[in-house]
């Protein structure tokens, strides 16, 4: 069976006045209907990575790979436009803040009519009630109210499951969430990952959950990727967390702050040079 | 013995809002005061309206023996107390060196021998001379909030307030930030209040904490109420299956 998603390679370098920096230096993964964290520090090239797959790479940026293969289409020779029809219908992101990423001028329903209407022929009266049911099933209480509201009217938790409802009323095969929860409250972010879970276990969607939060991300998904300086430095099963065997991993899990743990000073990330080459 | 921060009944007011309403606390000298609570809560608000950056409409605030009202303080005050704020970003003046970031608290207060005591506080949150004539956009992260430790640290208050030091940083640095205060409040014999959502931060840094929800005091325990579950809010219960990460059912 071909993978949904075969990353061989990956290479993201942006050119600068001080001379090329490369944000991802060779990443290779596949992914089937699962659920992929990449974790990493900022400036880790995780959410490079991601948008690299999803091609939203600042077009400045050079994007390479051996192979990007989603399904069997080469995502780099494709021609731009059918890259287009691609994203949004089968391929979808959920980014960090629902504050910044949902329109402010358009009512929440609205921009989800849009993305529906741009893939799919279908009667504005149909789409309307499409829209409510994904409403109704990111666990909106009152989708009709929140259908005519704006983005600035709704608390962040509710920002980002419309977010969620918008990436997922075109039902696509994958869909990479770049800190979907980081900018809730903890007690939301449950939440919102809950009715995540649910809908990519209940669709058999892939996913590819990036995070900077090693914990949430191990509870979460079931393979983790843990990225340093723009590299896979290892790779791990969510169960497996605790045997990390890099350095870099194990620096992390142990320079967390926890109930009920008393190390004073707390164990610091010494950075050696060897993990970036 | 007489609370270095003593705060009674404060109530802010933003129009028919209550943001922080009728809350209490005392905090001794030489404690480390966690305050946890979600956004909207009211945390950063009570540390707010202690520093007069809020007004508060009622209540008593009592410092170090001085009392203070509305929005009004005096040089004392802040001679005293000393605040960190979350965003490392938005805390340091674009278009001023770090000599004279530290530059500026010092001649506020009359200190003397200002060139020293800009190396000595380098020194003391591990950056050194070779940052001193940078401009805070040549920065990281941590080391921006490094020096707005310095900052703080340099008018030697009493009393540091932390709102969310750590929250904008990498898990990696916010192990060397929280390790910096903690050797700052050994050294200096600090009184610490701080605000953060993250209750391992809390038990980490503080000794009793106060619970906050919707401009109301939930509960103050000691740190070990954490640790063995003794809560009675059931609010503070919720944070703490949160923080213990995602769980299928």
């Amino acid at each position: 069976m071909t993978p949904l998603l075969t990353v061989e390679d990956l290479r993201v370098s942006f050119p600068t006045q001080t001379g090329t920096v490369d944000a991802v230096r060779g990443v290779s993964f596949t992914l089937g209907r699962e659920r992929l964290g990449i974790v990493g520090e900022s400036g880790s090239g995780k959410s490079q990575t991601g948008r690299a797959i999803m091609g939203l790479t600042p077009s400045q940026a050079e994007v390479r790979a051996k192979k990007l293969l989603f399904g069997d289409m080469d995502l780099l020779a494709m021609p731009p436009k059918e890259r287009r029809l691609l994203r949004g219908k089968r391929l979808a992101m959920i980014l960090q803040d629902p504050k910044y990423s949902l329109n402010p001028v358009m009512t929440i329903g609205r921009q989800i009519v849009e993305t529906l209407k741009t893939h799919e022929r279908i009667s504005s009266k149909d789409a309307r009630t499409r829209v409510l049911q994904m409403l109704e099933a990111v666990q909106i209480n009152d989708p009709k109210r929140v259908f005519d509201l704006y983005p600035h009217e709704v608390s962040g938790g509710m920002g980002q499951r419309a977010m969620i409802a918008m990436m997922l009323v075109c039902g696509p095969d994958l869909l990479i969430a770049d800190e979907p929860t980081s900018a809730l409250d903890v007690t939301v972010q449950l939440e919102v990952l809950a009715i995540l879970d649910k809908l990519v276990s209940e669709r058999g969607m892939g996913l590819i959950f990036v995070s900077h939060d090693l914990r949430l991300v191990s509870t979460f998904c079931d393979r983790v990727l843990v990225m340093y300086a723009g590299r896979v430095v290892e790779e791990l099963s969510s169960a497996a967390l605790e045997q990390a065997h890099h350095p870099y991993t194990q620096g992390l899990l142990n320079c967390l702050p926890r109930i009920g743990s008393h190390r004073h000073p707390l164990p610091v990330l010494e950075r050696q040079k060897e993990w970036a080459e | 013995m007489t609370a270095a921060l003593s705060i009674r009944d404060m109530l802010v007011m933003y129009e028919d809002f209550a943001a922080l309403n009728r809350v209490s606390l005392d905090v001794n000298f030489g404690e480390s005061f966690g305050i946890v609570g979600e956004s909207g809560s009211g945390k950063s608000t009570l540390l707010r309206a202690t520093t007069g950056l809020a007004s508060f409409q009622s209540g008593s605030l009592t410092v170090n023996g001085r009392s203070y009202s509305g929005r009004k303080r005096d040089k004392e005050f802040y001679r005293t107390v000393q605040m960190v704020f979350q965003d490392p970003y938005g805390s340091l003046h674009p278009r001023q060196t770090v000599d004279r970031l530290l530059l500026e608290p010092l001649t506020i207060h009359g200190f003397d021998n200002v060139d020293a005591r800009i190396a000595r506080a380098l020194d003391e949150v591990g950056l050194g001379s070779g940052f001193r004539f940078r401009y805070s956009h040549q920065l990281s992260g941590g080391q921006r909030q490094r020096i707005a430790i310095a900052r703080a640290l340099i008018v030697e208050p009493k009393i540091l307030l932390l709102d969310e030091p750590t929250s904008a940083l990498d898990a990696s640095i916010q192990a060397e930030i929280l390790n910096l205060l903690e050797q700052a409040r050994r050294d200096r014999n600090l009184t610490f209040v701080m605000v953060s959502h993250d209750l391992g931060v809390i038990s980490h840094m503080c000794e009793r904490l106060t619970v906050m929800k919707s401009g109301e005091a939930v509960e103050t325990v000691p740190v070990e109420a954490l640790e063995k579950r003794q809560l009675s809010a059931e609010y503070t219960r919720q944070l703490m299956v949160a923080s213990e990460g995602f769980r299928r059912d």
